[in-house]
């Protein structure tokens, strides 16, 4: 059946898709927050949220129904349209890159319908991925802007720098991965991290470019505005950064961004350098069961990855001080970027000499 | 100037060495000592299951005594009034009719006996000062509440129950 030139069948797959992968990702940002406590409490030598439910595993919903009943104050002076699009930009971007991320291998059902478990295969995913991450500081921008108070805008200004400064430095980290892999597309990208061993070197990006992934990763600490580089919400200087006059859902919504943001970024980090839903042995393992079972051990590899990249996002915020402003500059300017061009050079060369011998 | 301790550190304001420059060592070092915290014992204490021990002299919430009898050792003295720092203790006292004897044990009674708990600094001063063992704080945390009322503790909260009350029940 066609619909506008869609076949229905295909619409009717993708939507089911887009809504698990939407409330997939919700629903791992709503348990970041309880996961964030924990680890927090742990490495402090509390044991954090324990009254809501068994080990307090409602708290995630306890602290969203607070932030649903609070009074909701919008300021006189702000600028009202753009107050309320801060935070929907915020959340819209963060649910948005999800789109190009191969969540597992294809599924061939025994009719010989492929079922692919990627929303959307652009040939120009990591672009894609680097559009949409840009535009997630209009969110911080317009927010801090529009709510009229000094510190927002301090916040907000503080806020798009950082991220210019520090997306330079991740592309110029990715080049260099993407002359290795010769494409745009994340399920390309994947493709070639196949299994975990070629029999020369391990196939996952992370040991061809450990230094390329070292600053895609810090890059993705500023761009995800976590500590140490969380100066945008500096609460010894800025009160609150670019939230402060935000109430309510808003606030919800800046706050559930940062933590979807979080599981996007893991999920990028783990296609890019950490093979994907690829794992050792997979081929013996596809070899031995049933295709579906297959696709999902594929989707827990992705999954475990993800959880454990969370997991270290975590771990460092609650280690190590926030970075001076002065500081935060001079590493991204004088330190990531002049590395990244270094480690571009090096796999040019690299390549260069594989090729020839 | 004469140092006033031994314990002051000269900053060090050298630039950083390039092994300092790229923060990694710093930041493994770091994580290790936050990781080996996670295997640490926790220092929360899940207060209303789980209850720290008291010190035996801990003090705690009043209470009103009686005697043996069941009858309140309270005599209306005045004594904890005017030993309590916090001026926390107010009462009045009242003549025992007879046929009371069953309840008071001497001729007087405190007729109202009250604690401000919010001005109750917990000293016990009053426990020492009374002279008829009527009045001693207790292991009982003071419990929290919504209005400053409620933390006006009357005669009635105070009493510790009858026994023989207790005992048909």
């Amino acid at each position: 059946m066609l619909l506008l030139g869609i076949d229905i069948a295909f619409l009717i797959e993708k939507v089911i898709l887009i809504s698990v992968i939407l409330m997939g990702s919700l629903g791992i940002a709503m348990y970041s927050t309880w996961a964030e406590r924990k680890v927090a409490a742990v490495m402090q030598d509390r044991i954090g949220p324990a009254r809501a439910g068994w080990f307090g595993l409602l708290q995630p919903l306890a602290d969203g129904i607070k932030l649903f009943m609070k009074e909701e104050i919008i300021p006189d002076r702000s600028t009202r349209f753009l107050f309320i699009m801060g935070p929907c930009l915020a959340m819209l971007t963060a649910c948005m890159t999800s789109a190009v991320v191969p969540w597992g291998p294809d599924y061939v059902t025994a009719s010989g319908h492929v079922i692919s478990l990627q929303v959307a295969d652009i040939n120009i995913g990591i672009l894609f991925v680097f559009g949409v991450v840009s535009l997630g500081v209009y969110g911080v921008m317009l927010g801090g802007w529009a709510s009229n108070n000094k510190f927002s805008l301090l916040s907000s200004i503080r806020a798009a720098s950082q991220a210019i400064s520090y997306e330079l430095a991740m592309g110029i980290s990715l080049i260099a991965l993407l002359m290795m892999t010769g494409s745009l597309s994340l399920r390309e990208i994947v493709a070639q991290q196949h299994g975990f061993w070629d029999g020369h070197w391990f196939t996952w990006y992370f040991f061809k470019q450990p230094l390329g992934f070292l600053i895609f990763l810090v890059c993705a600490f500023a761009e995800l505005n976590r500590a140490p580089f969380d100066l945008p919400e500096c609460d010894s200087e800025l009160n609150m950064g670019y939230h402060q006059e935000y109430s309510s859902m808003k606030l919800g919504f800046y706050l559930f961004s940062e933590y979807i943001n979080m599981f996007i970024s893991s999920a990028i980090i783990a296609t890019l350098f950490w093979g994907g839903y690829n794992f050792p042995f997979m081929d013996k393992v596809a070899a031995g069961v049933h295709p579906l079972l297959f696709t999902l051990i594929c989707v827990m590899a992705l999954m475990t990855k993800i959880v454990c990249l969370i997991l270290f996002f975590m771990f460092v915020r609650w280690t190590l001080p926030r970075f001076r402003y002065d500081q935060l500059m001079n590493l991204g300017w004088k330190g990531l970027i002049p590395l990244a061009l270094i480690n571009m050079l090096i796999t040019a060369i690299a390549i260069l000499w594989i090729f020839k011998s | 100037m004469e140092k006033l301790t031994n314990r002051s550190v000269q900053i060090n304001r050298d630039p950083m060495t390039l092994g300092e420059k790229i923060y990694i060592p710093a930041i493994a070092k770091g994580l290790s000592i936050t990781l080996s915290h996670i295997f640490k014992k926790k220092a929360t204490t899940s207060y209303p299951e789980e209850k720290r021990p008291f010190s035996p002299v801990y003090r705690g919430l009043h209470i009103l005594n009686r005697d043996e009898d069941g009858r309140e050792r309270c005599t209306a003295c005045g004594l904890c009034a005017l030993a309590c720092p916090a001026e926390a203790i107010t009462m009045e006292a009242a003549e025992r009719k007879p046929g009371e004897e069953h309840l008071y044990r001497e001729e007087k009674y405190a007729a109202k006996y009250e604690i401000n708990m919010l001005r109750c600094i917990f000293c016990g001063y009053c426990e020492e000062a009374c002279p008829k063992d009527a009045v001693y704080l207790t292991e009982t945390l003071m419990p929290s509440n919504y209005t400053r009322e409620s933390f006006i503790y009357k005669k009635e909260d105070l009493l510790i129950p009858e026994h023989k009350k207790q005992d048909h029940k």
